[in-house]
């Protein structure tokens, strides 16, 4: 029973492609699983913009949206209707492929990206050797789209924070992979589901055999998720947009429903790039705990993604935007060194899964913590006192 | 330790969060249609006339001076003197405009006013879909009774009528004493108080 409860949207589209004649059944097999997805995470957005606004309420004392039906639950749809319904600008003087392809392009590979995910025990789209490395390659694409928008506007304002948003996106690029490397580095494998496998099992306290509770675990998923919020670009790296600064960057001249579709875009990247974190650090679909098995990996998939959801809700309704000089700084002085040193210590508990004597999975642990803290204080001072050390002295504050 | 600051931030949105849901400090919203927070008794929006007793018409205190009309920074205020069949002025007005999309609340005509006769509303609600019509007050718009003037600022509507009812017993003693020599007391000089019929 258990088991076809966690088969039941595997069975269920085998069944829907087995009514087909035989040379459609890939075809029908490949719509199947993406209506599923675009279905699934379009409907995840409008909750989740739903939920963001009553979360940033409430954070700010506020009760948020509760006009539009219960809870506010159809603010979305009021939202999409108004959307839909206003006015579609472009600009005479814009580059008018350009301007109309930049939105399309945002939203197009964050949905292919979603075919390498397992979303589920034998729930994907696209069981891809290489899964990981597609999913870096298309998520990189929508730079060319925020690029492609800003030039595309022939505005200034729209280039000047497409450059910024550029900027951003590359140098946050590299600690992002730089991070994952070091899971590819353990689990051997760049096949997402693979890797899914190789956190099976059940080690200490009955605990998951997750990747981040290892030392070098934690600190590459704390990073890989600053990074992904950085090349999402939300709060507090949502600099390409900064309503206060420059508007709203490169989207200046976008409006109606491409508007919407940039938004979409953002959010769908978000959600993928969250699952891939909870597929390299969180054990993907897997329970965390043995007894907890029988719940169907879909749901566990489901609970892990809003989890981190709400964590990026919270980090949206706490942090102020950071600088731009502050925003490189962090990328190329922390984040990359941090995540090289990552990589470093998730090479050494590789080397010494072999250790044997009494006390070793202490040691390992001592090492790795060790590994990584230490570099953190260094760089952390670095960061924040321009390398000297000593008590730590504020300029405007004294 | 770096960091440490951003963890501090974070629960205390995460303090705000829960607290919104069972300190009621911490949801001060006050669902404005459904609910609402009772007007301060210092609230000031747009003038009304206070009329005594019970008829609209010839209770209200106005006496068509224009001292309002002529001190009103934004002209808002158009008044016209009530004349009977001979022409003579009847200490009434019988036009009483007053425009309340130009209005701008400085209370200046009810500060110039010698008959206590116009004072200012709480009521806020003057939304309409005519801006022209809708928001031209007329007389018996404006007009409310002094028992309104009461529920809505207490203290200063209870000041108005001890100092009408001392000036009208003042002007009650002078006329006897005007009236004594004569034989018989004629009646007292009417008051703006005493216009109640």
């Amino acid at each position: 029973m258990a088991q076809t409860l966690d088969q039941l949207l595997v069975l269920a589209q085998q069944r829907l492609v087995a009514l087909w004649p035989a040379p459609w059944q890939p075809w029908v097999a490949a719509f199947l699983g993406a209506a599923a997805i675009v279905a699934t995470f379009g409907g995840l957005f409008a909750l989740t913009t739903w939920l963001e606004r009553k979360g940033l309420a409430r954070i700010q004392n506020r009760l948020g949206p509760n006009r539009v039906g219960p809870y506010g639950l159809l603010q979305p749809i009021a939202d999409g209707l108004k959307m839909l319904t206003k006015e579609d600008i472009v600009p005479r003087a814009a580059d008018q492929w350009i301007h109309f392809l930049a939105p399309i392009l945002k939203v197009v590979p964050v949905l292919l990206a979603y075919s390498v995910i397992p979303f589920g025990r034998h729930l994907v789209a696209l069981d891809l050797e290489a899964g990981l490395l597609f999913f870096f390659a298309v998520g990189s694409a929508t730079e060319i789209a925020v690029f492609m928008a800003g030039w595309g506007s022939r505005n200034k304002y729209s280039l000047l924070g497409a450059m910024r948003a550029i900027a951003q996106l590359i140098s946050y690029e590299v600690p992002l992979v730089l991070s994952a490397v070091s899971v590819v580095l353990l689990a051997g494998t760049l096949s997402l589901p693979a890797i899914v496998d190789s956190q099976a099992g059940h080690g200490w306290a009955g605990l998951a055999n997750w990747h981040v509770f290892t030392p070098w675990g934690l600190a590459g998923f704390v990073l890989f998720m600053i990074a992904a919020t950085a090349k999402t670009s939300r709060s507090p790296f949502d600099l390409p947009e900064g309503e206060s600064e420059i508007i709203a960057g490169h989207m200046v001249e976008y409006s109606g429903f491409k508007y919407a579709l940039f938004y979409l875009g953002e959010y769908l990247s978000l959600f993928a790039i969250s699952g891939v974190g909870i597929t390299l650090f969180l054990g993907g679909w897997r329970a965390p705990v043995a007894w907890l098995d029988w719940v169907p990996s879909y749901l566990w998939f489901g609970i892990k993604l809003l989890g981190c959801i709400a964590v990026f809700i919270w980090l949206r309704g706490t942090m102020p935007r950071l600088r731009a000089d502050q925003l490189m700084n962090f990328a190329w002085k922390f984040m990359l060194p941090m995540s090289l040193v990552t990589l470093v210590a998730a090479a050494v508990w590789h080397a010494t899964a072999t250790w044997t004597f009494a006390g070793a999975g202490l040691w390992r642990w001592v090492l790795g913590a060790a590994l990584l803290l230490l570099p953190y204080r260094a760089l952390s001072r670095g960061l924040t006192q321009r390398g000297r050390f000593g008590p730590r002295r504020y300029r405007f504050a004294d | 330790m770096f960091g440490a600051g951003l963890l501090k931030g974070l629960a205390e949105t995460a303090r705000n969060f829960v607290g919104s849901y069972h300190d009621p400090a911490r949801l001060p919203t006050v669902e404005y249609p459904e609910r609402r927070l009772a007007s301060p008794e210092n609230a000031r929006v747009f003038p009304f006339l206070v009329y005594d007793g019970a008829d609209p018409e010839r209770g209200l205190r106005c006496v068509a001076c224009k001292i309002c009309e002529k001190e009103c920074p934004p002209q808002c205020i158009y008044i016209v003197l009530e004349r009977d069949e001979r022409g003579k002025p009847q200490k009434h007005p019988r036009v009483f405009d007053l425009d309340v999309s130009v209005c701008m609340s400085c209370q200046i005509c009810v500060e110039v006013c010698p008959f206590d006769a116009i004072r200012m509303d709480t009521a806020f609600e003057w939304s309409t879909p005519d801006r022209f019509g809708g928001l031209l007050l007329h007389k018996t718009d404006l007009a409310k009774p002094n028992r309104y003037y009461h529920q809505i600022h207490p203290t200063e509507a209870a000041e108005t009528d001890a100092r009408l009812a001392a000036e009208q017993a003042k002007a009650e003693a002078k006329a006897q004493a005007q009236a004594k020599p004569k034989a018989p007391p004629s009646q007292p000089a009417a008051t703006p108080a005493s216009a109640t019929p």
